[in-house]
């Protein structure tokens, strides 16, 4: 490790990485990834992104920011994020959420209850430099600095912080260094809120600057709203290939299902995550058959945007968060549909059922509701017939944190597993004191460069751990194990760290989604709909 | 001295409750911001609040009066005010030292509070029975004033040693900081030094707030008492100026915030605050945003900038 940093050293002029992170430096992991020697490897930065991109952070690259070719352009960036850093304090720019940025500015007292709390700062070895305040710090010196035009009182105050092209370049890439699970927001005595301060960042250099991943931003939510979803489907590709989903469900359970489209007056919109559907589709199958066999009135819809849940605007911007969930709404209004139902997609509850709520006014304000109460209600009710011992095998819950600490959806799902697999047993810590999956914040579908290494040594690292110790008491490939993760971003951080430390071939651990649980235990259904073959 | 004494003092009471003031009106009136509540929720109902559940683990929630359970707000705001409970679940190692520093101003304020009610009691039911708790408050306002300085100087120290020695509090910790916890230690040093070394013949307590409120200049205090009220008048103006003022922002951060899951209906005020919001004219500058200033956030919202591109 590169030795203690100092908060001075983010102005540093050089582009050397301010850290650099040995895997015996990591916190350590159990069985049987206990030694850091057999640890995985990080790959190298390639030369040409060295080159090419900024990466003077630490050992990896997120954001992919070009390098200035002169003086006169750093200056220029500079001068655009300090207009930027004005709008985020001003009402009329940043409405959204300036009351709950100010308090965080203003009251810090700098206890570090949130360090204790962060995930990523414990992996990382207690790297100063994931230290939720560290880039928190940054931003409150800037603040009272250039917003509030503090001067030597206010930085003996405050502290002080050299700005320039540095600083801020290594800043766009720590506001990438944070899921944004918010846990540190949760353990603040003063309710100030590090993971905010890293989401407002986002947004700083998003609408300001016109900075973000491409993943999240050209090939996420500016995708979504061209062609309609983020995996780049059409309308028409989308029903050809549920309605492939529907063929291949039919034959797998017995159970003739067919997903119905674009039903005017449905009491129930139910609008998947659109990755289900290309990279998991046993997932939508699930879901309508379950629906079909409760006798719910519902449709998914093939209006733009409005068969992909996901708003990935959540995470980095305003503008474009809106704009997905006016779409949403605005295909739920046209069908006149009673309610939406979100399905397996932990930001998209969040996006869609909570923050949306006050962008959303007159009859776009159309009530919108997680699937897990509705699933919990059918599975209690009777109407489906279950057979609990097909699903007699270890399987423990993750709980997203966008559905449970900021959502407050615990119990639906836990009743659920609670009565269909006899071997469930919790994570822990779990429900609202869960660890996120190392994959939040889009995170899960940003691989470029080398940053899935940092992505399943550092941030999905606490995750990791919690998934071995739930299975300690079966740790060998004798025993298939059931990683539960009702999301379908969740899942995909799991698929990439599961295969990337080989723990499918060596420990038969597993991962899916609920909806999948709740099949596989149908009476009803040909047995084996989970088929236990990696994908 | 002893009019100096008087006028730091209602100017430092002065300047405070209008900083105070200053600081509730800038975050009272920012806009309604986007939900972004943090569960547990304790104004949930008791069974849901004790794991952390919400009205969105119902069907049709909509359907259902929201559950506002203020006694459990105020359970969990007491453990938290008088207890620092979060700080004692997630920072053990710094808890003790702030609950000393916290509780021992909560006994100053009380001792404030005793001797105004006892100086009241004095001059507003002389005579009456009411004037015996003025035998009953003035002990008191002397007892919890001494403990609460004594425990102020022993938290302030002890935090003043964990932000100098613990690295992991070094880089979030700036020389106003410091300055802030030796300004407490030497004021109320000095208070509970002078008032309990005071020569014979000057004030007691009692006495000392009696004259304050009559201005009655004749009251002799102790140079270095003085010296130690004035230290804490301009103390005490001092605090809504900076990130000490966390006692207000605490009221914003947890009901505004973390437990704010009011839901905007139709027709409500929530969704008057919203029509507003959206009428704000941005000015972003990213091209994707199309905010020139005079678009609004509804018609922002509302536009596709792939669309637009397209153009």
């Amino acid at each position: 490790m590169s030795g203690r940093i100092n908060l001075r050293d983010v102005s540093r002029p050089d582009s050397e990485p301010l850290i650099h992170l040995e895997n015996d430096e990591l916190m350590p992991l159990p069985a049987p990834l206990e030694n850091p020697e057999k640890d995985r490897p990080w790959a190298a930065l390639p030369e040409q992104c060295q080159s090419r991109y900024e990466c003077g952070l630490d050992d990896t690259c997120a954001v992919n920011i070009p390098k200035p070719k002169s003086r006169e352009e750093e200056e220029q960036l500079v001068a655009r994020f300090l207009s930027g850093l004005d709008k985020l304090f001003d009402k009329k720019n940043n409405w959204t959420f300036l009351e709950p940025l100010l308090l965080t500015m203003e009251h810090c007292t700098g206890c570090q209850s949130c360090a204790e709390s962060c995930h990523i700062f414990e992996a990382s070895g207690r790297n100063e430099l994931y230290r939720p305040t560290f880039r928190s710090e940054i931003l409150r010196r800037l603040y009272f600095k250039y917003v509030k035009r503090g001067g030597f009182l206010s930085a003996w105050q405050h502290g002080s912080i050299q700005l320039n092209w540095p600083l801020v370049a290594r800043l766009i890439e720590l506001a990438y260094r944070c899921n944004l699970c918010r846990r540190c927001a949760q353990s603040c005595p003063i309710g100030c809120d590090n993971g905010l301060v890293a989401r407002e960042l986002r947004k700083l250099f998003s609408q300001e600057m016109g900075i973000a991943p491409r993943e999240i931003h050209d090939n996420g939510s500016m995708l979504q709203l061209k062609a309609g979803s983020s995996t780049g489907m059409t309308a028409e590709i989308v029903k050809d290939n549920v309605a492939f989903v529907d063929e291949d469900i039919s034959e797998r359970t017995g159970i003739a299902v067919r997903t119905p489209w674009d039903v005017e007056g449905a009491d129930v919109l139910l609008i998947h995550n659109a990755g289900e559907i290309m990279a998991w589709p046993e997932n939508p199958g699930a879901f309508a058959l379950i629906l079909t066999l409760a006798g719910v009135n519902w449709t998914m819809s093939s209006e733009l945007a409005a068969y992909d849940a996901i708003n990935y605007g959540l995470w980095y911007d305003d503008a474009q968060f809106a704009r997905v969930a006016l779409k949403h709404m605005e295909a739920a209004r046209k069908l006149g549909v009673k309610r939406i139902v979100i399905g397996e997609c932990g930001h998209a509850h969040k996006a869609l059922c909570v923050i949306a709520d006050r962008i959303l006014t007159g009859d776009l304000n159309i009530p919108r509701e997680s699937y897990l109460p509705l699933l919990r209600d059918i599975v209690l009710s009777g109407k489906i017939k279950f057979d609990p011992t097909r699903n007699d095998f270890p399987v423990t819950l993750h709980d997203p944190c966008n559905m449970v600490r900021l959502m407050g959806v615990v119990e639906p799902q836990r009743e659920i597993l609670r009565a269909l697999c006899p071997q469930f047993r919790e994570m822990e810590p779990h429900g609202v004191d869960n660890y996120c999956c190392g994959g939040g914040s889009g995170f899960a579908i940003m691989s470029g460069n080398n940053f899935p290494d940092w992505r399943f040594h550092v941030s999905g690292r606490k995750k990791l751990e919690q998934i071995l110790n739930a299975f300690a008491d079966c740790p060998g490939p004798e025993t298939p194990k059931y990683l539960c993760a009702p999301c379908s971003n969740c899942k995909g951080q799991f698929r990439d760290m599961i295969a990337y430390y080989g723990l499918w071939q060596k420990n038969r651990i597993f991962y899916g989604g609920l909806v999948e649980l709740v099949v596989n235990a149908m009476a009803d259904a040909k047995p084996g709909f989970i088929d236990w073959e990696w994908r | 001295m002893t009019a100096a004494v008087y006028l730091a003092i209602f100017a430092g009471l002065f300047i405070f409750l209008a900083g105070c003031l200053r600081r509730i009106l800038a975050y009272a009136r920012t806009p309604l911001h986007l939900r972004w509540e943090l569960y547990p929720l304790p104004h949930e109902h008791p069974y849901r609040a004790a794991y952390g559940g919400s009205y969105f683990e119902t069907q049709e929630w909509w359907r259902q009066p929201q559950v506002t359970n203020r006694r459990g707000e105020w359970r969990v705001m007491i453990e938290e005010i008088l207890f620092l409970k979060s700080l004692r679940e997630f920072n053990r190692r710094l808890w003790l030292p702030s609950f000393l520093f916290h509780f021992g101003l909560y006994l100053c304020i009380a001792a404030i509070t005793c001797a105004a009610l006892a100086t009241a009691c004095r001059l507003l039911s002389f005579g009456t029975r009411f004037s015996e708790f003025v035998h009953v408050l003035a002990p008191i306002a002397i007892f919890a004033g001494a403990i609460g300085a004594i425990l102020i100087v022993a938290g302030a120290c002890w935090l003043l040693i964990r932000r100098t020695t613990d690295p992991a509090l070094k880089n979030s910790t700036h020389a106003g900081d410091i300055f802030n916890l030796l300004f407490f230690i030497a004021a109320c040093a000095l208070l509970i030094g002078g008032y309990l070394l005071r020569a014979p013949g000057t004030a007691s307590l009692g006495e000392f707030a009696c004259g304050a409120f009559h201005f009655d200049r004749a009251v002799r205090i102790g140079a270095a008492f003085g010296a130690g009220l004035i230290l804490a008048s301009i103390l005490v103006a001092y605090i809504p100026f900076t990130h000490m003022a966390h006692f207000i922002a605490k009221y914003f951060t947890w009901h505004a915030v973390r437990w704010d899951d009011r839901r905007n209906e139709r027709g409500s005020a929530i969704e008057g605050k919203v029509t507003a919001s959206l009428g704000y004219k941005p000015t972003w500058s990213a091209p994707h945003v199309g905010a020139d200033g005079q678009r609004t956030w509804a018609e922002i919202a509302t536009t596709n900038p792939t669309k637009e591109a397209q153009k």
